[in-house]
């Protein structure tokens, strides 16, 4: 049994003529997508802005009410869920933010905004017992707890963060939807934070849907990988196996764009033209026709199904032949 | 995927340090010595203390650090960007083609700026009016700086230069009607439409995509090949250094604590702090269970430690750090560190099992 199971999920934000004008259009920024997650594990979900991941990180914890599809918690159907049992069910499953002094409210101190979600939970019987669980939770995060009076402003970024990780402990959730939560912070703190998150995740086993931009920090931390375009899900499978044998020209480009510090490593670099549509309207066929280098006249008109080509590795691609490989797909082609 | 044969590439790229290409005598900016102090507070808040950076004639230098190490603050002095007040220009001087920036009056300072060198910043918004065109703000960069060259044609040559699609009529377009990447590509055609001899681009591509980011890296690469202009770029990520740099500097706390070739740097790193940024990086396929972390915070510019300024955050220190302010001591050729025990530490950058 899986801890999370999404089937089919989409979400469709209305377009509007002016404020208060009839619906024009439908945005897709989700589009029937199937994820799974285990008890502990880690699946990464990247993508380039607009490409639904957040919206998908969301709609699964229903801060955004999916249109269409099914979000299994443990066997149980959470879709449609609603008042007391949504928000008992919501003490699973936590976020976390990429800007947290924008998920802190400035005038309340560290130790309240820990404490809320202990008092929204009524898991502090009395008093001395909340204080006790705020101090534990700080220090469980590398906070220290004499600063439970302290406000957020009072905080570094690196800090803030690690308020926003105690915060979604405070209630020890089964999972952590993680919304980029180290990009807004420097390198050498992105790494003390990425560690904390590991560390939480071997000692309490909570798992994490770890959304970023940054494909090597996602390879890094992720077992599976899943990569989004204009809102659907084009690639999915173990990290190590997506890093050495992506199958999508989308997910080649994205990690020929990633840099890399070796000076003696050489690479093939794709550079891919132009930039991701609007979702609005987005292309016939494969979205990703316009950029993809090796784009063939089926790809304008019919739009590929993500398919397992093989044990746990799924693409949709017209482009993969039988044996595999892509016109991109440096281990295939052999260049 | 990494034959050892590929350095020779590197080699080519990296211009010499101290002494020149001939015919470029002295270096197109010679920042020296310079100390900025910003506000009224006692003791005032030091951003930058005692930077020394030089950018030949056509190179390219990155300067790297943390937020609040002070990277814009030196590149913003450049064109004496800062207002003083706030600012202070404290100690230092600043030689930019010949002129001494800081002694500069007013009225020949603007001649420099967009004729010599022009900036990109991190945000194109904030570079670009909202609410004239493109083209007409282009149109004014070559106005004010080559007039004889200030025609719509050049226009449309500018921004199909810069990878703008149909640039005719995207010239009449406002920045709202452009991605931030298109925005961004606009943004470098004004800063390359007064032909500067430096280009300085300040984190140009961290609020883009990745594949943006390598489309706008290229862009770079590709201006400066047909312009030899030289470029300084401001960023804090490593992999884009190791992308375009010839030459690198690394500021900490308000000082530069190590300058190299840029091979040479990633591969042999001689101060702790540069060392650990570079282990700090997750890397494609260099799967670890844990990252490097540095622990601590960078510090503030009001309350920097004594003596060497990473001595709270660094692995090998010793009690003389926390005393001593080190000097920039020599570790090579070209190669300069502001840690005094650099030979005797184990710095290695890139584990060996990271080239599988």
């Amino acid at each position: 049994m899986s801890l999370l199971e999404v089937r089919q999920l989409s979400v469709r934000f209305p377009v509007r003529r002016g404020l208060f004008g009839g619906v024009r259009a439908w945005l897709r920024a989700v589009d029937r997508v199937d994820l799974e997650i285990q008890t502990g594990e880690t699946v990464g979900l990247v993508g380039e802005s607009g490409c639904g991941k957040s919206t998908l990180g969301r709609a699964i914890l229903r801060l955004i009410e999916p249109a269409d599809g099914q979000i299994i918690w443990k066997d149980t159907d959470i879709t449609t869920l609603s008042g007391r049992e949504l928000r008992q069910w919501r003490r699973q499953a936590q976020i976390i933010f990429q800007d947290p002094i924008n998920s802190l409210d400035p005038r309340q101190t560290v130790g309240d905004a820990i404490g809320e979600a202990l008092d929204v939970h009524k898991l502090a019987p009395n008093r001395r017992e909340r204080q006790d669980r705020i101090a534990a939770l700080m220090e469980s995060v590398g906070l220290d707890p004499s600063r439970a009076s302290d406000y957020p402003h009072e905080f570094s970024g690196g800090q803030r963060q690690r308020i926003g990780i105690a915060r979604a402990l405070a209630v020890q959730p089964d999972l952590i939807v993680c919304d980029e939560p180290v990009s807004a912070l420097d390198v050498s703190i992105q790494a003390q934070i990425v560690n904390l998150l590991l560390d939480l995740q071997r000692t309490r086993g909570i798992a994490y849907l770890f959304i970023a931009h940054d494909l090597a920090l996602v390879e890094h931390i992720s077992r599976r990988v899943l990569v989004m375009y204009l809102g659907r899900v084009v690639e999915s499978a173990d990290a190590t196996e997506l890093l050495h044998h992506p199958l999508h020209p989308y997910t080649q480009a994205l990690i020929s764009a990633v840099p890399v510090l070796d000076p003696d490593s050489r690479r093939k670099r794709i550079i891919l033209g132009g930039e991701v549509p609007s979702p609005i309207n987005p292309p016939p066929g494969c979205a990703f026709h316009p950029r993809c280098p090796w784009a063939e006249p089926k790809c304008k008109s019919i739009a590929p199904a993500l398919r397992e080509v093989k044990q746990g590795h799924k693409a949709a691609c017209h482009l993969i032949t039988a044996d595999n490989s892509t016109p991109g797909n440096p281990t295939a082609t052999n260049t | 995927m990494v034959p050892a044969e590929s350095t020779g590439q590197h080699k080519d790229r990296v211009l010499p340090g101290a002494p020149s290409r001939p015919g470029a005598a002295s270096p197109l900016l010679d920042i020296k010595n310079l100390t900025i102090e910003f506000g009224s507070f006692n003791p005032p808040a030091r951003a930058i203390e005692g930077v020394c950076l030089t950018v030949h004639h056509g190179e390219t230098v990155c300067l790297v650090g943390e937020s609040g190490s002070g990277k814009s603050v030196t590149a913003l002095s450049i064109a004496r960007l800062l207002s003083s007040p706030p600012a202070r220009y404290v100690e230092g001087e600043i030689w930019l083609d010949g002129h001494e920036i800081l002694g500069l009056p007013e009225t020949e300072l603007r001649r420099l700026r967009g004729r010599v060198v022009s900036y990109v910043f991190q945000e194109p918004s904030a570079s670009l009016n909202p609410v004239r065109t493109i083209g007409s703000q282009i149109l004014e960069a070559l106005k004010l700086h080559q007039p004889s060259l200030a025609t719509k044609e050049e226009v449309v040559r500018l921004l199909a230069m810069v990878g703008i699609p149909s640039p005719e009529t995207r010239a009449d377009d406002y920045p709202h009607q452009m991605s931030g990447g298109m925005q961004q590509r606009a943004a470098i055609a004004m800063a390359i439409a007064s032909r500067p001899k430096l280009l300085v681009a300040d984190e140009p591509t961290t609020a883009l995509d990745v594949t943006v980011q390598a489309q706008i890296l290229d862009l770079m690469r590709e201006l400066q090949g047909e312009f030899g202009m030289a470029i300084l770029l401001i960023t804090h990520n490593l992999g884009i250094v190791r992308e375009i740099a010839n030459r690198v500097a690394v500021i900490y706390a308000g000082q530069i604590v190590e300058t190299a070739p840029c091979a040479e740097l990633l591969r042999q790193p001689r101060h702790p702090y540069t060392a650990a940024l570079i282990r700090a990086v997750p890397e494609l396929g260099r799967r670890a269970n844990r990252l490097h972390a540095i622990p601590g915070q960078v510090p503030s510019s009001f309350d920097r430690p004594e003596g060497c300024r990473f001595h709270p955050r660094c692995e090998f220190a010793r009690p003389e750090c926390q005393k001593n302010s080190p000097l920039l001591i020599p570790a090579g050729l070209g190669h300069w560190t502001r840690c005094p025990w650099h030979d005797q530490l184990p710095l290695a950058p890139l584990s060996p099992d990271s080239k599988a």
